[in-house]
């Protein structure tokens, strides 16, 4: 069973890992979770990028965040990519299937996966 | 939606917006009857604007003119036979009481239940996207009570955030350790 204890061990373990967390945070990645996009199944999608970038080791330079209804329900789920100095990028009708080549390619590889952006992703 | 338990995220971001500290969810399984309560400590509502908030064309917000949150779920429970009840006291009526609740029941029974969905996924999106709220959850069912309280986790963790990824981990192992054992 879960304890408490594990959960002691967990914050020894993070202390130091949460003081290079508030330094970074040179992506973001923001999923739209507003009535739209969880009715269109962002919540596997969101809970796909939390895993896929910790697995990818990006957790320190990468935050995985949530906000509203970004306006275009119609391409929900929606996520949006932001890096200092470059252009938003925004994928629509994403699924938890499509997060690992968004991670491998854009997040890590810095190219955007433009099968899934707004302009052609919409099938 | 899919699943009922989509239902909590849509309705707490409302609590959040309110400014709210405190989301209580809670869960009941009593026979064919599944309750779902949300209670916040929010701002609260005054009498009118609870009267039209199950209205798909009364929003707050200023971007759009729907909010399809409540009217959903409303929608959701009276197809199975069940209601949606929403009562809210604002801090000038109530300034150590203030806050909302929102409580919809189903007929689980009913051909048109949707079915309640993976809560446990439900919860670690809303404690993902919300670390800073607190969140008291619990799920009462016939076979036994599923609980979280993350004041309780907070205790533990000190400075450490909910949203890290080993917490949320750990949360989720927490609860479906729980489901297990109800479920057997």
């Amino acid at each position: 069973m879960k304890t408490l204890a594990e959960l002691q061990a967990i914050r020894d373990k993070m202390h130091d890992k949460v003081a290079l967390r508030s330094d970074s945070g040179e992506k973001r990645v923001v999923v739209g979770m507003a009535t739209c996009g969880i009715a269109a199944g962002a919540r596997p999608v969101l809970n796909a990028f939390v895993e896929g970038v910790n697995a990818a080791g990006l957790a320190g330079s990468i935050t995985v965040t949530q906000t509203g209804c970004i306006g275009l329900c119609q391409y929900e789920p929606i996520v949006e990519v932001f890096e200092a100095g470059k252009d938003k990028v925004t994928y629509v009708k994403m699924t938890a299937d499509k997060v690992a080549r968004v991670i491998e390619e854009h997040l890590k590889g810095g190219k955007p996966v433009v099968d899934y952006t707004i302009g052609n992703g919409q099938a | 939606m899919k699943e009922l338990s989509l239902n909590i995220l849509d309705i707490a971001e409302n609590s959040v917006k309110a400014g709210a500290t405190l989301i209580t969810v809670s869960l009941t399984q009593a026979g064919n009857v599944l309750t779902i309560e949300i209670t916040d400590d929010g701002c609260g509502m005054d009498a009118e604007t609870v009267r039209r908030v199950t209205d798909p064309f009364y929003t707050t917000r200023t971007t759009r003119r729907v909010g399809l949150g409540l009217p959903l779920l409303k929608l959701e429970a009276e197809q199975t036979g069940g209601t949606l009840t929403v009562t809210s006291r604002t801090a000038a009526q109530c300034p150590d009481g203030h806050g909302t609740t929102v409580r919809a029941t189903f007929h689980t029974d009913h051909i048109d239940c949707m079915p309640l969905g993976d809560v446990t996924a439900t919860l670690l999106t809303l404690i993902q996207g919300h670390p800073q709220e607190e969140l008291a959850f619990s799920h009462r069912t016939d076979a036994g009570t599923v609980t979280l309280d993350t004041r309780q986790l907070r205790e533990v963790l000190g400075d450490v955030p909910l949203d890290t990824y080993e917490v949320l981990k750990w949360i989720e192992g927490y609860l479906r350790e729980q489901y297990q054992s109800i479920n057997q």
